[in-house]
């Protein structure tokens, strides 16, 4: 239905805070339902929440579009907007903001709140949205809390994890946050009735970019920074061919292949894999360091993650000092044997 | 062309962070250029030794800018800005209206500045100061190249222009910059927005995507762009003799304590992050090593229950 017709929409909907939740190969990205969750944890009576989805191209988009605004309907919000429209199943910062605008204008009062997975696309966005708007901004969000004298209090990472942060706002502007993958639990689903859903029509601003070609380059489906398992190889590895065994073993556990700037560096693999204080901070529920030795600047990056194993042939490694698991040894030996073990079905 | 760096002296990655107090101790710690913004102004200095113009670095900060201002003019920068702010008086919002303001002191066709700080690891004062100056900015760009009005802009059609209407009106703006561009004096790079299209490869999550954008344009580096130069001798000595402009916020019409300009966020506090014990080392063959950790990741961590 086009938001307005509806009885719930249009006055009397009070919504101030807003998801922005994102899909990505026409799957709803976990990020987002995390995001509702943050939000979730950091409302209060009187509060609303409204969901918004923007997508759309083709006939297929659309309807990933409308499968995803079913799912997030499902999870508790008082509403989800949905703006489907040709332009926007690419992303361009200044049409997506212009939505995120039209999504505002038509909440009433307007969204005070915003929240955002910190994606390529989040990132992107939020301070484009934070900068027009005037509002503060807290990035990567690891934790938010409701602290004792009211306000939100935010723990987010300073040297890519080697210090810790709380963070709050000063009342009186809005507000954008941005949620790291990985900490917050998704939102559940909620019994009872799903929230409505409502289509916002949307007249884009030209874009000033061109979106020439999309390289889809990740290896397997799962991106990095949302990856639940992750199996990483340093210099030890050796050789661009040596990452093999490292994908296939990533592949069986559903996992994505980082790196650490060593192999980067030395040309084993793409720096859109390197994991560590420059590269991307990971925090995935498993990290198999393969043949890293464990640089301060690969630590920040990963040792947030919630278990690791180390396997390192050298025993005094500092990655080990991190590690729940550590193994002495070959990794060309002993990832042979986990995926070995593993198709065993150990 | 005009090109503008940000820049931000950041303790080097290497080095240890100390927290005492709620505070992180940084007097004793090395200072480099934040990597991103280093590989932003690598960039910058390429072009200009390409088609020539200006370099100008810009920071905003403690007395520690004027390092990394200095170590930036040794690189090949022209001129330097530093905008005087004390440690905590400015968030993102602060220091993005601040690095805007200075930003209109000059017709600069071009800024580039880093993907993120590897300090703070937020990513907004780039972006931010794009919305701030109006101009289109891509973010995270691992490749570039500039374009004078090519025979590419008028032929093929963009991703943008693929699908439906909207595509069509796209087409049309692409054709009239085009257009513009060979009304203008094609050969004068200085000229400012002069249909001189940016083709940057950006990365998003391991994809790259490949845009083009018109002047003037805020562009963020991420690595993989290029390697940056060390400075060398001559240009070191001949840094001392580069201007460099210090500027206050009520310089830059900037009033800290107002309600437009003062600070949305707040740091609280600020500690070291709880200690992580090593665990335990497995022994054995590779194979007993790896039996051993499959079923320890299923019976002690609880993981890998999902998966199959």
């Amino acid at each position: 239905m086009e938001r307005g017709t509806s009885a719930h929409g249009g006055e009397g909907a009070m919504a101030t805070h807003i998801v922005v939740a994102e899909c990505r190969d026409g799957q709803l990205r976990r990020v987002s339902l995390e995001a509702i969750a943050a939000a979730k944890g950091c409302m209060q009576d009187g509060d609303s929440l409204a969901v918004l989805l923007l997508g759309g191209g083709d006939g297929e988009a659309t309807a990933s579009v409308s499968a995803a605004a079913g799912l997030l309907a499902q999870r508790g919000p008082d509403e989800v907007i949905v703006i489907d429209h040709p332009i926007l199943g690419r992303y361009a910062p200044e049409v997506h903001l212009a939505a995120l605008l039209a999504a505002a204008k038509a909440l009433a009062p307007e969204a005070r709140w915003w929240w955002l997975g910190h994606t390529a696309i989040g990132r992107d966005l939020a301070p484009r949205l934070a900068a027009r708007l005037g509002a503060g901004q807290v990035s990567d969000a690891l934790a938010a809390a409701r602290g004792a004298d009211g306000r939100i209090v935010f723990t987010r990472a300073l040297h890519a994890g080697k210090a810790l942060e709380r963070r709050a706002f000063v009342p009186g502007a809005p507000t954008v946050v941005t949620v790291r993958p990985n900490n917050f639990a998704p939102a559940a689903i909620v019994a009872g009735p799903a929230a409505p859903i409502c289509s916002l029509p949307f007249n884009p601003p030209p874009s000033r970019i061109i979106v020439r070609d999309v390289v889809r380059r990740a290896s397997g489906a799962v991106d990095l920074a949302e990856a639940r398992i992750i199996v990483a190889g340093g210099r030890g590895v050796k050789s661009a061919a040596g990452f093999a065994p490292l994908a296939q073993l990533a592949a069986l556990l559903g996992g994505a292949v980082g790196a650490s700037r060593g192999a980067c560096d030395a040309g084993y693999c793409d720096y859109a894999l390197q994991i560590g204080q420059t590269g991307k901070t990971v925090t995935p529920d498993l990290y198999i360091a393969c043949g890293i030795s464990g640089a301060v600047q690969h630590l920040a990056g990963m040792s947030r993650s919630r278990v690791i194993v180390a396997i390192n042939k050298d025993p005094d490694s500092p990655i080990f000092s991190v590690a729940d698991y550590g193994i002495v040894g070959d990794l060309f030996e002993v990832v042979p044997a986990l995926i070995e073990e593993w198709n065993n079905g150990v | 062309m005009n090109i503008a760096v940000l820049i931000k002296s950041v303790i080097a990655t290497d080095e240890p962070i100390i927290v005492r107090g709620g505070i992180i101790e940084d007097s004793g710690a090395k200072k480099v250029i934040n990597p991103y913004d280093e590989y932003g102004l690598e960039e910058a200095l390429r072009i200009k030794e390409d088609v020539g113009g200006t370099v100008t670095v810009i920071s905003a900060g403690t007395e520690k800018c004027v390092e990394a201002l200095r170590t930036a003019l040794a690189m090949g920068a022209d001129e330097a800005v530093w905008i005087h702010l004390r440690d905590g008086e400015a968030d993102e919002h602060t220091c993005s209206l601040l690095l805007a303001s200075a930003l209109k002191l000059k017709a600069y066709d071009l800024v580039w500045a880093g993907h993120l700080s590897v300090d703070n690891g937020a990513g907004q004062v780039a972006i931010r100061v794009a919305e701030l100056l109006g101009w289109p900015h891509a973010g995270a760009v691992t490749a570039f190249r500039l374009a004078k009005g090519e025979k590419g802009l008028n032929g093929e059609k963009g991703l943008n222009g693929e699908k439906g209407e909207y595509g069509k009106k796209g087409e049309k703006e692409k054709i009239l910059l085009v257009e513009r561009d060979a009304e203008g004096d094609s050969e004068d790079w200085a000229n400012r927005g002069s249909g001189i299209w940016l083709h940057v490869t950006k990365d998003a999550e391991g994809d790259s995507e490949s845009l083009e954008l018109p002047l003037p344009a805020l562009l963020t580096a991420q690595q993989g762009l290029n390697e940056p130069r060390y400075p060398a001798l001559a240009g070191i000595m001949k840094a001392k003799r580069k201007p460099l402009t210090e500027l206050t916020p009520a310089d830059l019409g900037v009033e800290l304590a107002s309600a437009e300009a003062a600070p949305r966020t707040v740091r609280l506090d600020c500690d070291a992050p709880p200690a992580r014990a090593a665990g335990r080392r497995l022994e054995g063959s590779p194979r007993e090593q790896a039996v051993e950790l499959l079923s320890l990741l299923r019976s002690e961590a609880n993981l890998l229950k999902e998966v199959r």
